[in-house]
């Protein structure tokens, strides 16, 4: 038998209500139910950051996390962060400084690194690295990654 | 890759959470940190998940007379960044960044830590290195655990059904008291692969994680003298199992070399 729970919750500004599955985590519902696809699924069981989403203004793993547990929650994805343009200036730098290939983590590790760049005004590369050790690129070594981050924070990189 | 079916139930009373973790095949749901990952690979097939977080009285850190208390819902971010843990608990400040990363600490949670007991994980050793108390409470009322008895066996703690983890408490650090958490992990976040708390307080606490099923205390090493001494006699201590990548061998060694910095932390004056 599938258990279901009605649940009422802010995603990207935008009042929503839904009966979900029990079992549902939540970047399944954003990505199924509300089409939001910008939040990816890779490893399904906390390892690589792809699925990061905010909620209630913090970042959380979205595969570990049930839709019904985000009831009553404010949930951003990277398409809001996005159209708000609080992503801008990290957009521009990873753009710029090729901090992408495929493109697969790229939404995860925005999120994480504009977490970062909430938090703090100056960060080294230590702090960053370990600030996006949760976020898996199989692309490109990081490094570019680091350069971008760095350059929003401390204007340089 | 998908959970399986289950349903839920969020309780907005201890009374009630009670009720509900004692029926069969309720499995209480915290953080969800690690009980989530093993319902998405199918490890866990539980009926019901009862989640406690609606229970505000489970949340937050209180420093009075001396002790310290951490209720159960408080996450590891939230241990990171209090000032009170800082100041009164630096073994624990020490220890909370190595637990995965930051999206995990946000939701994971000390209590969901120490009623699953990983071997590798980091508060348990902690807390036996802290003399700490768990607090532990069903419907029949509350009982106080000592933190060395709680942890009994692989992924197996003192907890009866329908019994949540209240809260940990241990003596807030005195002057002249020190403490130091190291851990070796191949990759930042990663389990690891073999970690010392150790404190220094009226007596000195080695006490070992990813070592055995539970948290180790090496009784022989915390009495040892000098450090020539405790690395000799470390290895009665200890027998850690092999993991997939590290022989029982390499860990015995490399629990020598946190033994030593752990020591020279502990011995060298502010």
């Amino acid at each position: 038998m599938e258990h279901a729970n009605d649940i009422t919750l802010t995603v990207n500004g935008t009042p929503v209500s839904r009966r979900v599955p029990a079992r549902q985590h939540l970047v399944d519902f954003l990505r199924e139910e509300l089409g939001l696809t910008g939040s990816h699924i890779g490893c399904e069981h906390g390892v690589c950051g792809a699925c990061t989403v905010r909620v209630n203004g913090e970042i959380v793993r979205g595969c570990l996390m049930l839709a019904v547990q985000a009831n009553g929650c404010s949930v951003d994805t990277i398409e809001g962060l996005s159209d708000s343009k609080e992503l801008a200036a990290l957009q521009k730098s990873f753009h710029e400084r090729n901090a992408l290939q495929c493109g697969f983590c790229t939404p995860g590790m925005l999120m994480a690194a504009q977490d970062l760049v909430n938090q703090k005004s100056k960060a080294t590369r230590e702090e960053i690295r370990a600030h996006i050790s949760g976020n898996y690129c199989r692309c490109t070594g990081y490094q570019a990654i680091v350069d971008a981050i760095e350059e929003v924070l401390n204007g340089q990189g | 890759m998908k959970a399986p079916s289950f349903a839920y139930s969020k309780p907005q009373s201890l009374a009630e959470a009670f009720e509900l973790a004692e029926q069969p095949g309720a499995k209480v749901l915290a953080g969800g940190q690690s009980l989530i990952p093993s319902l998405n690979m199918r490890l866990s097939a539980p009926e019901l998940l009862v989640d406690i977080t609606g229970i505000g009285s489970l949340r937050g850190i209180s420093v009075e007379q001396g002790v310290v208390r951490i209720g159960a819902l408080t996450t590891h971010a939230q241990i990171e960044r209090s000032p009170e843990i800082g100041r009164h608990a630096p073994l624990l400040a020490q220890a909370v960044p190595h637990i995965a990363h930051p999206a995990i600490r946000n939701r994971g949670t000390l209590g969901g830590s120490i009623a699953l007991a990983d071997p590798a994980a980091e508060y348990p050793a902690c807390l036996v290195a802290l003399g700490a108390t768990i607090v532990v409470a069903g419907k029949d009322g509350e009982r106080l655990v000592p933190a060395e008895d709680f942890f009994k066996g692989l992924f197996e703690v003192d907890l009866r059904p329908g019994e949540l983890v209240m809260a940990a408490e241990f003596p807030a650090l005195l002057k002249d008291e020190r403490s130091v958490f190291l851990e070796l992990a191949r990759r930042h976040g990663d389990y690891a692969i073999i970690g010392l708390a150790a404190h220094k307080a009226a007596e000195t606490r080695f006490v070992y994680l990813g070592a055995g099923a539970t948290p180790v205390f090496a009784r022989r090493a915390s009495a040892a003298s000098t450090l020539e001494d405790a690395v000799s006699v470390l290895d009665r201590d200890i027998d850690p199992p092999a993991d997939l990548y590290n022989s029982s061998t390499t860990k015995r060694h490399l629990a020598k070399v946190l033994l030593a910095r752990a020591w020279n932390t502990l011995t060298t004056s502010h």
